[in-house]
């Protein structure tokens, strides 16, 4: 039972983290005001260039690096439509998304047969040996630690740094952020291009850790979920953790529902995710709908045009 | 003697558009120092040079004598120059400790900058809690945190743009006390207003701006206030005079109205009795949220009111919409011109349209008849002057001022039998107020009835025949101004009763 018990936990810790990483950086971008719905298409983008230069030159670290800046690339053209050139963002980020999935799927179809080798947990030497304890907090995959990490960076950049908070300034009143003289485009170009970067570790972690293959539209929505994440976690980083650990852990209980032969159908176990998805989504909006004018950023989704 | 900051033939174009045309003048220091003009007079646009965020095209200003032309906000707030805005560039969502942080170049937020919010505060008696999300201030203390935010630069020159069009007149004197405190310690302000009398009241240096040149450079003390107002406007102002009062029978009547606000923080209305007679301009004063607001929402008919506690030509209108309101020529200027007078995004002509009554022929069998539209549209703008690049403008691209000309001259041409009207020259400049409140004027001679909600007590007992004060969402009896009318209204809008 311990052993289930542990192997459920890593489970769900595994399904967890790309929304972590996906999730956490567009929080940032929405934070600045961005709405970028491009998520998918970066995640998958980075799943494909991540699990290529793996096959190719079996580097864990050179495919994540590659990973990472597949999903800056995508969020580059994102950044330039809509901070330069003012195009709508959600127009923009749905058809960077439908891109970023074709792409994949183009350049994915001579490696549709092929596995490369999965990256592996690091045991930390003595202490992961422990029972119970040690399989639970000390022998994850680096990434795991490293999605952790970028959730404390995050936090403490949004609310213990200057730059954060005129981050958090420019996502709240991009005008008067402009008229103190706050660099608006700059800041939202980075934000996204960090958006980019995470999102494309997220998709990497799905084909390099979780799967080692290429499956074309792997991501399976899971861009999607981040960007519910964000709405659930309230534009706050701690609790996309909890959000992510709640997601993670209905994908895989019902991976081990249909594993235990729960009679119900698959595909209605396969749907739970999604449906929970759009049930907080509803809960929260009621539950919020005195104050969301608070949680969420003013300026989201609302194009910044300088008239200077 | 050196001077604080001297502009010499400062000039800027946009295009065709001569925004500046050769401005000179001079602040000395710790002096207050009106800037004046009516709407695209081009202060805004001096401003902005001043403060870095543009540049002029020819000139120069010279700072305590030395060559002065920023290229940044950044550059002129390092030389000591600091500005309040007319839309306050505050962040909601934050702290007031934050959006203060916010506006300072090289400061984190921690202890030592939120002790030094306080002392700021108290030294100029700017009551502030650096903890409270901004998002909940009252509109004063938000201009409050604004004034701290500059202080804590130490600021030698202030620009205040319209600092007291939104501030109830408590909250006016205070900011006069604190602005004196700044000016006696060596701080020049700059203060942009077209409120003449505060003007006079606390400036001793004017520079007069009309059509981007310079009129005069004077002291507003020396001037009466009709004399500024002409040099701004450029032509007499017209003494307001109602020829023929002829009131005939009672046309409007609010009876026994009742009703809780369905807002938070606002005022629920009591008993509230009010007739209206044709060709009368009845005016109802007061303080801003006394129930104003209400009050105007039950009239348009954008919230519900009690049975027959509206009657209007003898009709119970408290079911009617607004639109139907408006069938039975009953029309409404609000308060708040975008999103309640006007879409935004749309279009004078298309406002035009969507607030019209369907006798006036703008459609034919459903389909718009954009000729007419254009017509009636263009006939507004060239018989109240109203300044738009054309009759398609978005609503939201015209100055405020422009845009109430454009809406109080929308129903007027209407000829409605009762214009309801809230704050008809809130933000207007003084030739165009005129303009409004001679129309106005000409309305009620006609035999229609102007029922005005305003704060402003000096439209108010220069328009209306009768005068009713709102306090705390009751309605005082009508006033005889015969026998100390100015008394008993001041009294009243402090809440005492009449005696």
């Amino acid at each position: 039972m311990n052993e289930l018990f542990v192997q459920i936990i890593l489970g769900i810790s595994i399904a967890s983290v790309p929304l972590i990483f996906a999730a956490t950086g567009e929080l940032l971008v929405e934070r600045s005001g961005v709405l970028n719905l491009g998520v998918e298409g970066m995640m998958i983008v980075g799943a494909i260039t991540g699990f290529v230069v793996q096959f190719h030159f079996d580097n864990a670290l050179l495919s994540l690096a590659a990973a990472i800046i597949a999903g800056m690339s995508i969020a580059a053209i994102f950044a330039f439509l809509t901070q330069i050139m003012l195009t709508n963002q959600v127009a923009t980020g749905l058809a960077l998304t439908l891109f970023g999935l074709g792409v994949s799927a183009f350049w994915g179809r001579a490696y549709s047969k092929v596995t490369v080798d999965r990256v592996d947990a690091i045991n930390v030497p003595g202490l992961s040996d422990l029972p119970i304890v040690g399989p639970l907090v000390f022998s994850y995959d680096p990434l795991f630690y490293l999605s952790i990490l970028m959730v404390i960076l995050v936090w403490y950049f949004l609310n213990r740094t200057k730059k954060g908070l005129i981050l958090r300034a420019i996502g709240d009143n991009h005008d008067a952020a402009h008229a103190i003289g706050h660099k608006v485009v700059r800041y939202r170009f980075i934000a996204i291009l960090f958006g980019g970067a995470m999102a494309g570790i997220g998709g990497a972690y799905l084909s390099l850790v979780q799967v080692p293959i290429w499956v074309e539209g792997m991501t399976a929505g899971r861009g999607w979920i981040s960007l519910a994440l964000v709405v659930f976690a309230s534009w706050q980083p701690f609790k996309v953790i909890v959000g992510a650990i709640i997601f993670g852990g209905i994908t895989i209980l019902q991976l081990h529902a249909q594993g235990f032969g729960v009679n119900v159908d698959a595909q209605y176990l396969s749907m739970l995710p999604y449906l929970m998805t759009i049930f907080v989504l509803v809960t929260l909006r009621i539950r919020i709908k005195s104050n969301t004018n608070r949680v969420m950023p003013s300026c989201l989704g609302k194009i910044f045009h300088s008239t200077q | 003697m050196k001077y604080q900051l001297e502009l010499k033939e400062v000039s800027k174009s946009f295009g065709p558009v001569q925004a500046n045309d050769g401005i000179s003048f001079a602040i000395k220091p710790g002096s207050v120092h009106a800037l004046l003009g009516e709407n695209g007079a081009g202060k805004s646009t001096l401003v902005k040079i001043i403060y870095g965020s543009l540049e002029p095209d020819e000139g120069s200003m010279k700072w305590y004598g030395e060559d002065f032309c920023p290229t940044n906000p950044f550059e002129a707030r390092e030389k000591g120059v600091a500005m309040v805005f007319q839309h306050f560039s505050l962040f909601e969502s934050l702290t007031v400790a934050e959006n203060i942080v916010l506006g300072l170049d090289n400061v984190v937020l921690d202890d030592v900058i939120i002790s030094k919010i306080e002392k700021y505060s108290k030294q100029y008696g700017l009551s502030i809690n650096p903890h409270q999300v901004v998002g909940d201030l009252s509109v004063g203390a938000r201009q409050r945190v604004e004034i701290v935010r500059c202080l804590m630069q130490n600021p030698k020159l202030l620009i205040m743009d319209e600092p007291t069009s939104v501030l109830t007149p408590k909250e006016v004197t205070d900011l006069f006390l604190t602005l004196r405190k700044l000016a006696d310690n060596g701080c020049a302000i700059l203060y942009i207003s077209h409120k003449l009398e505060e003007v006079r009241q606390i400036c001793k240096y004017a520079t007069i701006l009309r059509n981007g040149s310079l009129i005069k450079n004077c002291n507003p003390q020396e001037h009466t206030k009709d004399e500024i107002a002409e040099m701004m406007i450029g032509k007499k102002i017209i003494k307001l005079a109602r020829e023929n009062i002829k009131h005939g029978k009672e046309i409007f009547s609010i009876n026994s109205l009742s009703s809780k606000s369905n807002n938070m923080f606002g005022v629920d209305l009591k008993d509230i009795n009010l007739s209206v007679r044709q060709g009368s301009i009845t005016g109802i004063a007061g303080v801003a949220g006394n129930g104003q607001d209400e009050l105007m929402r039950i009239l348009i008919g954008e919230d519900n009111a009690p049975a027959s506690s509206l009657e209007f030509k003898g009709l119970d209108i408290t079911r009617l919409t607004s639109h139907q309101r408006r069938q039975l020529s009953m029309f409404f200027v609000p308060e708040e011109r975008l999103g309640h007078g006007a879409v935004p995004s749309m279009g004078l002509d298309e406002n035009m349209l969507l607030s019209r009554p369907n006798s006036s022929k703008m459609t034919r069998n459903n389909i718009i008849d954009w000729k007419q539209v254009r017509n009636l549209t263009n006939n507004v703008v060239d018989t109240f002057n109203v300044m738009t690049p054309s009759v398609s403008a978005e609503a939201q691209s015209l100055s405020g001022g422009n845009l109430q000309k454009f809406m109080v001259g929308r129903e007027l041409i209407q000829n409605p039998e009762l214009l309801i009207i809230a704050q008809p020259t809130w933000g207007v400049d003084a030739g165009s107020a005129n303009n409004i409140h001679q129309a106005l004027i000409a309305l009620a001679d006609s035999g229609s009835s102007v029922l005005i909600i305003s704060q402003d007590l000096d439209e108010i007992l220069s328009l209306c025949e009768q005068v009713h004060v709102l306090y705390n969402g009751s309605l005082s009896d009508s006033v005889d101004m015969q026998k100390n009318g100015l008394e008993k209204i001041s009294q009243l809008m402090l809440g005492g009763a009449i005696q």
